[in-house]
């Protein structure tokens, strides 16, 4: 099984562990995830800030790029990363001139035909139904899943999950024996770029993510994108000056967990690297279960 | 040389796309002037022959328009005129009448918005198309001749 | 010879604005066959009328077209002037150039040319117009009333006074309707039950008024005057006709866990009920579906217990059939439940409410006798938060409308609450206070002022449960979009009104038409808010869409009107748009072949057999006959038909071909 793969400078950079976590469940499970060849930036925020036909034609060099090399699929696990790049295929598959001017930027050709998965579509499709049979441990702790502003929105854009209240890593957590709590900040803003230039709001809405993480007994907070992951990780000193008060709960990407569970070596894993240690003890051997949970029905309007 | 201007006819529903197309009328929403309207009782009464008339007339592209399904004013008339359409497509197909030029769809009577659309998108489509040309010239052959 | 007379309409500015009538008059009068033509700026004003009439007359005309607004509007009118001019009235045909040409175009060559085609097309198709006599019919006067609100409880009453008969069916075991349920209504706060039960029981006691409750509408045939409609009355397992109203079987019913329709769920019912105590008719049903008997065979308590033997366990749904000559569509609404809102908790939050429910607890006859208590404890709120426009004018939710009553209700929820509870803080987060009506912004500012609601202009973007409380996160629009946060006991969403659960179904039964909200939709918004457009049936209250009770009762009032109107009449005159299938002399009879294939097309078995004898009495033939009683005049059958031996008038072959030909042949 191969799939495509599109890393952005965050995998590369700051994330290190969060790529290191992705290829190892990936190996595990048997898929083989190919890197699209002489990918560039997907503009991030900077791009559509400044100026609208770069930043559709930074991620639809990349499409174009990973249509070339024949690929069907393309996992983007920065959730930044994959709401530019599922944000232009809308705009281009729905704008005809728009679409044949980024080609003639782009100088190539891009079709449209390639699906864009996120980490938590492409864990939903190719990991979930694996986990029975590879998972070792029993992740037996109490976990907040947190989505962020990206993962599942614009919902027209998307049709995945309820962007209100999205339920794909509770599932997910909860499979591998863990206790995902139902709590208030599932989707709200960690403050994303502001992290180098206004930190005092990321200290205050991830402050808040934090404390209501905490407050309801959680023992560690499970994300998917590498932009929360920073705030709420590498910021933990300016979030405790807001909360008055210290804690030390981890944030776990949700591919490190599956890993943890799967029996992966936690330096495999990039545990290691984080700014809150992660002290997670005592897992049990894994014994399958019937979780009740249905699978959540987008129920927002289009 | 001034644009080619479409010839378009739409064959409508008393009930539900003609009361529509006023509606349109009354909210003031502007759409292109190359539709001309016939209105029937229902979308069951239009007997297909018309559109080859339509085209044979110098018609470029047509509408066939009623009810939603369900919601027809004679109960099934619509359903009666999707059932022949489905028919009626596959023998144009076959005689190489241009289905591309024949758009069927389905407009309420609150659908003054998307009446306008429809208007608007199906003249621009048999823009595209250009004058159909090849049926104008077959039906004004004179065979006996 | 064709002796055509033309009239363009300026409609005021509405046509002459954008198309060049006196052009347009100026072409049509070279058309061929054309003898006569004018512009002038009210056609449908008296002396454009008579102008009409006088033309006929001078210029011997054998049919004209009236270049006006749409066919909808103003056809009646010129088939009248047509008349008058001594022509059947149906030598008269609309081309209409205002709604589909000149409100829709600018002005310009391509518009007239337009308008120019349109009334080309109907000067041929007039040519070929047929003189036909309308179709007379009679009137059952007995109107049909859906629903048993308070909409419908009006009309009835009104028709039935107007000295009609009136069926009324009612969905639910009692008539009553969303009325029933309020505590107060605005802006006076007197006790919707207590205005409310002395017309329902005038409604039980009207001689002429038959009433079926536990009863829906099966199918509806026919057409104004005529119609057939099929009533299910559903099995109550009561006999009503024994039964005394006692309550014994209510009362000693075992299985009483069960969630009580009427209190939305905050209360409990046994399974053999009356849905609340001013009932009518006070007449419990079995709820099939919880009770003992039914699930698991053993029980028959109520039977023991009642003294006049009405319980029918075995009693079927009976289909009852009757005629009526008009019917009074008063379906009423239906609200959004919480658990339409993400944002809000899915419904997962027990003291999150909506506005019905807010109404049962503030209800003396509510499941908390009055008190304001939250459902998860029971506790008495200290602070509440009401949200106006959950749902409404919100396009992401797919509700663009404005539910229109919700603004009043809360402001009355906010006035009951202070009242009910004194030291407790109402908040209430809005868009707009939408107040317009008389003496409804007094009741708003009565709200603000002497019961001290706090209004923040805001949407609430979330709400969360922490610690037992709600935690409300809003913005302050007024305040610099500053976020408002505030720990709630208890929430109020004042949901938006959606239409009514089974509308789609209903409409269809009934050929109605009805808008993308599922709400039914008047044959004109201003000029005929009550009719359909389908003739003989009406429309009153929130079936429409959302309405408080005056415009309710105003447009039910509006609707018994109508109907006794038509049932003045003792015929009524059918238009002759029938089709008919072709007779010739013997020996050809007709083209038909008697292939019988439009006889399952026709929605109304229209379509029978007619043998054809011979003088000796031997079968000849058998050939279709289209029975001009039963005919609606679709014309599906015209399309169908092999051998093109069945017309309909108004929209013959002919008639249709020349207007096609007329059209694309300029």
């Amino acid at each position: 099984m191969k799939l495509g793969f599109y890393p952005g400078c965050s995998l590369e950079g700051a994330s290190r562990e969060y790529n290191e976590s992705v290829m190892a469940i990936a190996e595990k499970i048997g898929i083989e995830l190919v890197s699209i060849p002489d990918w560039n930036c997907c503009g991030a925020t900077a791009a559509h800030n400044l100026n609208k036909e770069l930043s559709l034609s930074l991620p639809a060099r990349n499409l174009a790029l990973a249509e070339e090399a024949g690929l069907t699929e393309l996992v983007v696990p920065c959730a930044a990363c994959y709401s530019r790049f599922t944000m232009v295929q809308h705009e281009l598959m729905h704008d005809e001139p728009l679409h044949k001017r980024v080609n003639e930027i782009i100088g190539k050709e891009y079709k449209g035909n390639l699906r864009i998965l996120n980490v938590i579509q492409f864990i939903d499709e190719y990991v979930i139904d694996k986990l029975d049979e590879n998972v070792k441990f029993e992740f037996n702790k109490k976990v907040a899943c947190y989505y962020g502003c990206l993962l599942v929105r614009p919902n027209k854009v998307l049709k995945f999950d309820r962007t209100e209240d999205p339920q794909t890593m509770d599932i997910v957590m909860k499979k591998l024996g863990a206790d995902a709590i139902d709590w208030a900040y599932k989707t709200e803003c960690c403050g994303a770029g502001f992290s180098v230039s206004f930190t005092e709001a990321v200290a205050r809405l991830s402050g808040n993510i934090v404390e209501d993480a905490v407050h309801r007994g959680a023992e560690a907070i499970i994300v998917a994108c590498p932009m929360c992951h920073s705030n709420l990780d590498m910021r933990r000193k300016e979030i405790d000056k807001f909360n008055g008060k210290k804690s030390d709960i981890p944030v776990i990407y949700i591919t490190q967990a599956i890993g943890v569970a799967l029996g992966i070596d936690h330096k495999k894993l990039g545990l290691q690297r984080h700014f809150v240690p992660v002290n997670l003890k005592d897992f049990k051997p894994f014994v399958k279960k019937e979780i009740d949970v249905e699978k959540p029905q987008n129920m927002e309007v289009e | 040389m001034s644009e080619f201007e479409p010839k378009i006819v739409a064959f409508v529903c008393n009930w539900c796309t003609y009361a529509g197309a006023d509606l349109t009328g009354t909210s003031r929403i502007k759409y292109a002037t190359n539709v001309r309207i016939v209105r029937f009782p229902c979308t069951g009464r239009i007997d297909y022959m018309l559109l080859t008339k339509a085209f044979a007339s110098g018609a470029d592209g047509i509408i066939v328009s009623g009810c939603h399904p369900n919601d027809c004013h004679y109960t099934s008339g619509n359903f009666h005129a999707r059932r022949r359409w489905m028919v009626f497509k596959k023998l144009c197909d076959f005689m190489g009448i241009d289905t591309r030029r024949i758009v069927f769809s389905w407009v309420s009577a609150a659908e003054g918005v998307k009446w306008a659309d429809i208007v608007n998108t199906t003249v621009e489509e048999v823009r595209k198309l250009g004058p159909y040309e090849s049926y104008h010239k077959l039906s004004t052959q004179d065979i006996l001749a | 010879m064709a002796r055509i007379g033309v009239f363009i309409c300026h409609c005021g500015e509405n046509i002459s604005a954008t198309v060049d009538c006196p052009k347009v008059s100026e072409v049509a009068a070279k058309f061929p066959g054309v003898a006569f033509s004018t512009d002038y700026k009210y056609m449908c004003s008296d002396p454009g009328q008579s102008l009409v009439v006088n033309a006929i007359k001078e210029h011997k005309l054998t049919g004209i077209v009236v270049s006006a607004c749409s066919p909808r509007m103003h056809e009646p009118t010129f088939r009248r002037a047509c008349a008058e001019g001594g022509l059947n009235p149906y030598q008269c045909e609309m081309a209409n150039i205002r709604e589909h040409c000149s409100w829709v175009h600018e002005k310009g060559d391509k518009t007239d040319q337009k308008a120019i085609d349109i009334v080309r097309m109907m000067v041929e198709k007039v040519k070929r117009n047929n003189a036909l006599l309308p179709i007379k019919v009679p009137v059952t006067k007995t109107a049909l009333v859906i629903g048993g609100g308070v909409a419908g409880i009006q009309a009835a009453l009104d028709i039935a006074n107007a000295g009609h008969k009136v069926i009324m069916v009612e969905r639910d075991p009692s008539i009553g309707g969303h009325m029933s349920q309020l505590s107060e209504t605005f802006p006076t706060l007197d006790c919707s039950q207590c205005i409310l039960t002395p017309r329902m029981v005038e409604v039980a006691q009207n001689p002429n008024i038959k009433l079926y409750t536990y009863a829906e509408i099966e199918s509806v045939e026919g057409f104004v005057g005529n119609f057939n409609v099929k009533i299910r009355k559903k099995a109550k397992s009561v006999d009503e006709t024994l039964c005394n109203g006692c309550g014994m079987c209510t009362t000693k019913c075992p299985n009483k866990k069960n969630p009580n329709e009427f209190e939305l769920g905050m209360g409990n019912r046994p399974a053999i009920y009356v849905p609340f105590p001013q009932a009518v008719p006070n007449i419990p049903v079995i709820d099939k579906t919880q009770c003992t008997y039914y699930k698991n065979g053993k029980c028959k308590i109520c039977e023991k217990v009642c003294q006049p033997k009405a319980i029918r366990f075995d009693q079927e749904d009976e289909i009852i059939e009757v005629a009526v000559g008009a019917i009074a569509l008063c379906t009423g609404f239906d609200i959004k439940k919480t658990d339409f809102f993400p944002e809000y908790g899915y419904g997962k939050y027990k003291d999150i409410i909506d506005g019905l429910q807010f109404e049962r607890l503030a209800s003396a006859s509510g499941p908390t006798s009055g008190e304001i208590r939250r459902p998860s404890d029971g506790q008495v709120p200290k602070k509440i938060v009401f949200v106006a426009c959950a749902g409404s004018r919100d396009p992401a939710k797919g509700i663009e409308y404005c539910s229109k009553i919700c603004c009043m209700y809360t402001a009355k929820h906010a006035i009951l609450y202070k009242h009910k509870v004194h030291d407790g803080q109402a908040y209430i987060f809005y868009m707009d206070i939408r107040a317009a009506g008389k003496n409804y912004d007094e009741f708003t500012r009565r709200a603000i002022e002497e019961d001290q609601a706090q209004y923040i202009r805001g949407r609430v973007s979330r709400i969360y449960e922490r610690d037992g409380k709600l935690i409300v996160v809003g913005a302050d629009t007024l305040m610099n979009a500053q976020t408002v946060e505030i720990e709630a006991d208890m929430v109020v969403l004042a949901t938006a009104g959606v239409a009514n659960k089974g509308a789609e179904e209903l409409a269809q039964k009934l050929h109605v038409s009805y808008d993308q909200h599922k709400f039914f939709s008047e044959a004109h918004p201003k000029l005929k808010p009550v009719e359909t457009n389908t003739a003989g049936i009406y429309l009153a209250g929130a079936c429409q869409s959302p309405k408080d009770i005056p415009e309710s009762v105003a447009a039910a009032s509006g609707v018994a009107g109508k109907i006794a109107c038509l049932f003045a009449n003792s015929e009524l005159t059918r238009e002759p748009l029938i089709a008919m299938v072709d007779r010739q002399a013997p020996p050809m009879y007709s083209s038909c072949t008697g292939c019988f294939l439009c006889q399952p097309v026709c929605p109304y078995n229209a379509i029978e057999r007619e043998e054809v004898k011979d003088r000796n009495g031997n079968l000849v033939r058998e050939l279709a006959f289209i029975n001009p009683g039963l005919c609606q005049g679709c014309g599906t059958c015209v399309a169908v038909c092999k051998s093109k031996s069945i017309d309909i008038e108004g929209y013959t072959n002919l008639q249709m071909y020349a207007e096609v030909d007329a059209l694309l042949n300029s």
